[in-house]
């Protein structure tokens, strides 16, 4: 190894290569964990998009849930109390905050669809206000609600934990590691990402919705009920944005800061175009995009030592603040990369409205 | 399909036809106010009972801070200042066809640049100082404006998504210049250099800063350059119609990075009237709503310049006043942006509010946002 690392210039790149393939076991359950929201917000993209809704208001849905979710979960602990059980902690005050933080989301999903659907207002301005409306309200009932109750709060789910003996098994020890020690949310990202794929690719209703995304007017001469499908599309995508924020505030941190989602929304649309519009393709660039976040906390934790010397020197000398910002970065360098190529379904951004029924 | 053009009627006067277009904004406002008075008269409800008097006790107190005195009135309009600018590079982007979100982004950048050249000038005298701190501000925002404007002429990356993420690196670049390189030695916390002769003159002894002039003098220039000159005509047609502006032998990559880098620059400059005038230093944690806010003013004004310099003034006041609202009635002052936010709800659902109002018309959004949403997704201009 030390002479392919020692090449001037492309040595640095295996060494990166190198470093890279060393602390991704260590990093990778917190990639998935990190992965989550992002995961769940391109899925409720998908379902929009999919049925020829632009939705760029997952942030502000995902932070609303956020919101509800760990206001609902800390006013129930308050009032009934209650203790976890099983190896995920699951409490009765966790699961009603998950509860508040979807119904959250899907009301704020069904303000998108009425207003991109039957207002037929612009759908990207529709985005942006329901964002604007989620961080004033948001903002406003934090200080109004949580500020005042500094202990208001009901801890997070638990992470499961694997026996000791299977994670030392090679490989796929690690691997499990990485899908399975992980709260219930984010444990459950992968099912549902399967799911979405199996019923996108091969159900009725996914024949339909792809149907009302590429060409309205000829799924509607069929007899689909495209504005029907479309609604209840983007509602049930709510789910998924809320589910986000539930795992922002009830299984990553504790806790409710204003504008906490710090734009994983926008990284979730970005994911959805890299992913090409597809459940797998999308979770996988969630998972890229999650890398490039926990990249900067390895390199924090297991700096590139003697193994990989000129890395080590490069890595030290680029400020925290790069790593910090890297997720933006890649996702930009991504977007750019890579949108051209992709095509999004047809009838995306465009209001529906049936022949000979004018506005 | 639908169509857009309603039948010839006789030809309104001008006055009436503005007063068609305000109306609607007018409505929203209106609304807007009133969504906040439920939900201050709901929040009374923290104090145990409902209390019918609170939202007017609020907006009493409101009304008071932004108007009540001299130096209210003054502050309603410094704050309205970086909002006109802000508003105005979100609203020559719908021009284009074009949804700036990212004016956050170059709103920081400016004030960066502002703030960083400015102390490197501090020395020189007033009259080379002062024109290179705002120039360096205008020129940073730019420059944040060109990158999405490039990105998306060249790989059709949405805007939408790049400016947002440009929005956060700018957040983290300042966190980094201003804790390393820029960071002014002898004070008890990171920030950039004293300004010395880079601050803005104010007008004898009040907030008025000469950025409040800048603001308010670019306000025909902008309308200027949209409908008079050459450039504003191509921006409006690649807008309305890329397709039929390259058809015309535009060039609108070429308009869409432009149009960009113009937004940049505007929200650039309002970035550096803000330090240059105000706060005269820059922290590592410099943060500030004015970039979304401009959304809210752009949209209220219909993208037009003089309607950005009304909603702007409208925003202003609320800012202004908040505070003595706070102190007096005891509401926090995100309320604003509670209120800002109903607004433009009551905006979008513009059919439904024109058909309660039985308003005819041209409708509120301005045409070109057709394009916003259409370019989503399908690549390259």
């Amino acid at each position: 190894m030390d002479v392919v690392y020692s090449i001037p210039v492309i040595g640095v790149i295996f060494q990166f290569i190198g470093y890279v393939i060393d602390v991704t076991p260590g990093i990778a359950p917190i990639v998935v964990g990190l992965a989550a929201p992002i995961a769940l917000g391109s899925l409720c993209g998908i379902m929009n998009e999919r049925s020829g809704i632009v939705n760029i208001g997952i942030e502000g849905m995902m932070l609303s849930g956020a919101f509800a979710g760990f206001l609902a979960a800390g006013l129930f602990q308050q009032a009934f109390g209650g203790e976890g059980w099983g190896p995920l902690g699951i409490t009765p005050a966790l699961l009603v905050g998950v509860l508040a933080a979807v119904a959250t989301a899907m009301v704020l999903s069904a303000l998108h669809a009425w207003l991109s659907i039957t207002v037929a207002a612009d759908q990207i301005i529709s985005g942006v206000i329901i964002n604007v409306a989620a961080l004033g309200l948001t903002g406003y009932l934090n200080r109004l609600l949580i500020s005042p109750n500094p202990r208001l709060g009901a801890g997070t789910f638990s992470s499961f934990r694997l026996p000791g003996e299977v994670s030392d098994f090679p490989v796929v020890g690690w691997l499990l590691e990485m899908f399975v020690e992980q709260g219930p949310i984010a444990m459950s990202v992968i099912l549902l990402v399967v799911m979405l794929q199996i019923l996108l690719f091969r159900s009725r209703w996914g024949l339909r919705t792809r149907a009302v995304g590429e060409h309205p007017r000829a799924a509607d001469t069929v007899g689909i009920n495209v504005i029907r499908l479309r609604y209840r599309n983007v509602i049930v995508g709510g789910i998924f944005a809320g589910l986000a924020g539930a795992y922002l505030t009830l299984e990553g941190t504790g806790s409710f800061q204003n504008n906490m989602t710090a734009g994983r929304g926008f990284i979730a649309l970005a994911a959805v175009i890299f992913g090409r519009w597809t459940p797998i393709g999308a979770w996988g660039a969630a998972l890229l995009f999650a890398f490039s976040g926990a990249f900067g906390q390895a390199v924090r934790i297991r700096p590139p030592g003697e193994a990989y010397p000129d890395l080590g020197t490069i890595m030290s000398a680029i400020p925290s603040q790069v790593y910090g910002a890297l997720p933006y970065i890649v996702t930009i360098v991504i977007l750019a990369g890579v949108v051209g190529r992709s095509l999004a379904p047809a009838a995306v951004g465009r209001p529906y409205q049936k022949e000979g029924k004018t506005a | 399909m639908t169509t857009k053009n309603p039948a010839p009627r006789s030809r309104p006067t001008l006055i009436r036809r503005n007063l068609q277009l305000a109306i609607v904004p007018a409505a929203a406002v209106v609304g807007g106010f009133l969504v906040g008075g439920v939900i201050i008269l709901i929040s009374s409800l923290a104090n145990g009972a409902l209390d019918f008097g609170l939202p007017f006790n609020a907006y009493g107190s409101l009304f008071q801070g932004a108007f009540g005195s001299l130096r209210g009135i003054l502050f309603t309009i410094v704050s309205a200042t970086p909002l006109i600018l802000g508003g105005m590079a979100v609203g020559l982007g719908f021009k284009a066809g074009l949804f700036n979100i990212g004016a956050q982004g170059q709103f920081l950048m400016g004030a960066l640049g502002a703030a960083a050249v400015g102390a490197y000038v501090a020395g020189a005298p007033a009259i080379v100082a002062i024109p290179a701190a705002i120039l360096a501000g205008a020129l940073f925002g730019a420059s944040w404006g060109f990158i999405p404007g490039a990105l998306k002429a060249w790989t059709g990356a949405h805007e939408v998504v790049t400016t947002i993420m440009l929005n956060f690196i700018a957040g983290a670049l300042i966190g980094y210049l201003i804790t390393g390189p820029l960071e002014a030695p002898g004070f008890s916390f990171s920030r950039t250099g004293a300004l010395g002769n880079a601050e803005l003159p104010t007008l004898f002894g009040t907030s008025i800063h000469l950025g409040v002039f800048i603001a308010f003098f670019l306000v025909p220039v902008v309308w200027w350059i949209l409908w008079r000159s050459t450039l504003g005509f191509e921006i409006r047609t690649v807008g309305a119609n890329p397709d039929a502006a390259r058809y015309a032998g535009m060039h609108p990559a070429l308009i869409t990075i432009l149009t960009m880098s113009l937004c940049g620059l505007l929200a650039g400059l309002a970035g550096a009237g803000q330090i240059l005038g105000i706060s005269h230093f820059m922290n590592a944690s410099y943060g500030t709503s004015i970039g979304f806010d401009s959304i809210s003013v752009a949209l209220l004004g219909r993208a037009h310049p003089v309607g950005i310099m009304l909603a702007a003034l409208l925003f202003g006041a609320l800012r202004a006043g908040s505070g003595l609202m706070q102190i007096q009635a005891g509401i926090p002052v995100e309320i604003i942006d509670v209120i800002q936010a109903m607004v433009l709800l009551f905006l979008a659902a513009d059919v439904m509010l024109r058909r309660f109002l039985r308003v005819r018309g041209p409708s509120i959004e301005p045409d070109e946002l057709a394009t916003v949403s259409k370019t989503y997704g399908s690549g390259t201009i």
